[in-house]
């Protein structure tokens, strides 16, 4: 799948393919299809500086800043869903998925506008809106195979959002127009249950389990790896899988293990090239 | 003992840092285990009848004077609110997980699917227990003694419908007490565990009605947030399932 191999390039950035575009115009308008793909490579190597500056003037830890994290990260999901609503692909789709598609992309795009009024309703100001990449949407020429990307988003979201709530412990309750006063920590867990329903859904439609088992097709990307990867058996210092561990008589397996927790993805992993920073552009 | 130790506060800003962090996954959970540990000094010494602040917070599992079982104070309570979810669901799984007609009530595939979250409940309540009798030693929860009305596992609606509700108060009862605690390492773990259970949930909403996964009745369609319940809430439903009289009045609340 295309998909994986631009993935697989924009891992590998050339650095001096910046300075080459900037100072060669003139080649740029005679771009083969090879050095195309190598002009969407630099892409992310603008990303750094993007995620440094929607954070500017906050500190990590800074609630504001874990806000705008997720709001970058729902801007770009929700975006996705607009470009697949709006693919030449999506009347391929059963009229179900569609409507799963669609009630997906209802709840990312209310997730966009909470998020805005609790940054705003703890004091800061909303990072600029950011898009999914239209080159590697491009790339996705099939209904199925924006399926794929949407399975990875919403597992990265939920991976994002369990590895920030620490983070805002102890928060004032927040009162917004039109919604009401909500506690943003509470919020936060609300809409992370929601993108694990989403990530469920997506699998499910996709004939994979529900929950990361390790063995689905996608489970061995980026997204399920990290410092801490999905296949973690051990939880807060207790093995879930030895023999006796947690239950007299009961040895689980690594699969079920893994599967009944979820676990975090750190900032740096999630705007990672090769996860949810390799999906955002212009 | 108690007189020696430090405020709660002092404890945390120290003992945080870390996390914020996180990459480096030994230093992680010794963390956890660290603040775990002082967290339960703390909530032992709160229930010392010296205390001058809140002398009555009970601890977990104690016997309150309408003779309720308490699920404790602070973090302990919180860890016992979700031990005794577990206990329920993972009681409700195992039973039908052990159904002789389970594959021909369920399906082949669901009847496989739902052995595999019989496991996870499983899991998440061994482990709530393995934590607990490490954290907070003598305030562990006793067995709970599940109930269900007559023919909950006769057919496949009742099964189903009584896996949604687990499933969806499981999930807004995470979502209501996250607030309530104050170790961030125990926040992380109850965020792993939350997902897990909304996965559940949507897989069982899809079984019943498909794409109902998230559907408006669950998820408000303005705001796009699931719902969240609080301990009151949950245990007023949960107690329908569970023999004993449970107490979560001092859940989250801290000397």
């Amino acid at each position: 799948m295309n998909f994986f191999n631009i993935i697989n390039q924009l891992a590998e950035v050339d650095p001096d393919v910046m300075g080459r575009l900037d100072t060669r115009r003139s080649v740029f308008n005679s771009l083969t299809s090879m050095s195309k793909r190598a002009a969407m490579a630099a892409g992310p190597a603008l990303l750094a500086s993007f995620f440094t500056k929607a954070y500017a003037g906050t500190t990590a830890g800074d609630p504001k800043e874990v806000f705008n994290y997720a709001l970058t990260l729902e801007y770009l999901e929700a975006d996705f869903y607009n470009k697949m609503i709006a693919s030449p692909y999506f009347s391929t789709a059963s009229a179900a998925a569609q409507a799963a598609i669609r009630q997906i992309s209802k709840h990312e795009t209310a997730h966009v506008n909470l998020l805005k009024a609790v940054v705003t309703g703890i004091g800061g100001t909303p990072t600029p809106a950011v898009t999914f990449k239209s080159a590697t949407f491009a790339s996705l020429t099939s209904f199925a195979a924006q399926l794929q990307v949407a399975q990875l988003l919403e597992d990265t979201g939920v991976r994002a959002y369990k590895g920030r709530a620490g983070d805002l412990l102890g928060l004032a309750d927040v009162t917004i127009t039109g919604i009401g006063t909500i506690n943003p920590l509470q919020s936060a867990l609300q809409i992370h249950s929601v993108e694990a329903r989403h990530a469920a859904h997506i699998r499910y439609m996709r004939n994979q389990t529900p929950w990361i088992t390790g063995t689905g097709d996608l489970d061995s990307q980026p997204h399920y790896t990290g410092a801490i990867p999905e296949s973690n058996t051990t939880q807060s210092n207790v093995n879930l899988i030895a023999a006796n561990s947690i239950t007299p008589n009961t040895t689980y397996s690594a699969a079920d293990a893994a599967a009944s927790f979820d676990e975090i993805l750190t900032p740096a992993e999630v705007t990672d090239n090769s996860r949810a920073g390799g999906l955002i552009g212009a | 003992m108690s007189d020696n130790l430090q405020p709660r506060g002092s404890d945390d800003a120290t003992f945080a840092q870390p996390l914020y962090t996180p990459i480096k996954r030994r230093s992680f959970f010794m963390y956890a285990g660290a603040t775990a540990g002082a967290s339960a000094l703390v909530l032992a010494g709160c229930s010392k009848d010296s205390d001058p602040v809140k002398p009555n917070l009970p601890t977990g599992n104690s016997t309150t004077a309408d003779g309720s079982i308490s699920l404790g104070s602070g973090d302990v309570g919180v860890l016992n609110y979700a031990y005794a979810l577990e206990q329920l669901e993972a009681d409700f799984y195992s039973k039908v997980a052990a159904l002789s007609n389970g594959a021909s009530l369920l399906g082949a595939t669901e009847f496989a699917y739902f052995q595999q979250v019989a496991k996870h409940e499983a899991i998440h309540r061994d482990f709530f227990k393995a934590a607990l009798t490490r954290d907070a030693a003598g305030q562990v929860l006793r067995n709970l003694t599940p109930k269900y009305p007559a023919g909950t596992f006769d057919s496949k609606t009742t099964i189903l419908a009584t896996a949604k509700a687990f499933e969806d108060l499981g999930v807004a009862a995470y979502n209501g007490a996250g607030k309530l605690i104050k170790t961030p390492a125990y926040l992380v773990i109850a965020g792993q565990i939350v997902s897990v259970e909304a996965r559940h949930a949507a897989y069982i909403r899809d079984l019943i009605t498909p794409g109902s996964f998230a559907a408006d009745d669950q998820v408000a369609a303005a705001s796009g947030l699931d719902m969240a319940m609080t301990p009151k809430e949950v245990l007023n439903t949960a107690q329908n399932f569970i023999t004993e009289k449970l107490s979560g009045d001092s859940i989250g609340v801290n000397a």
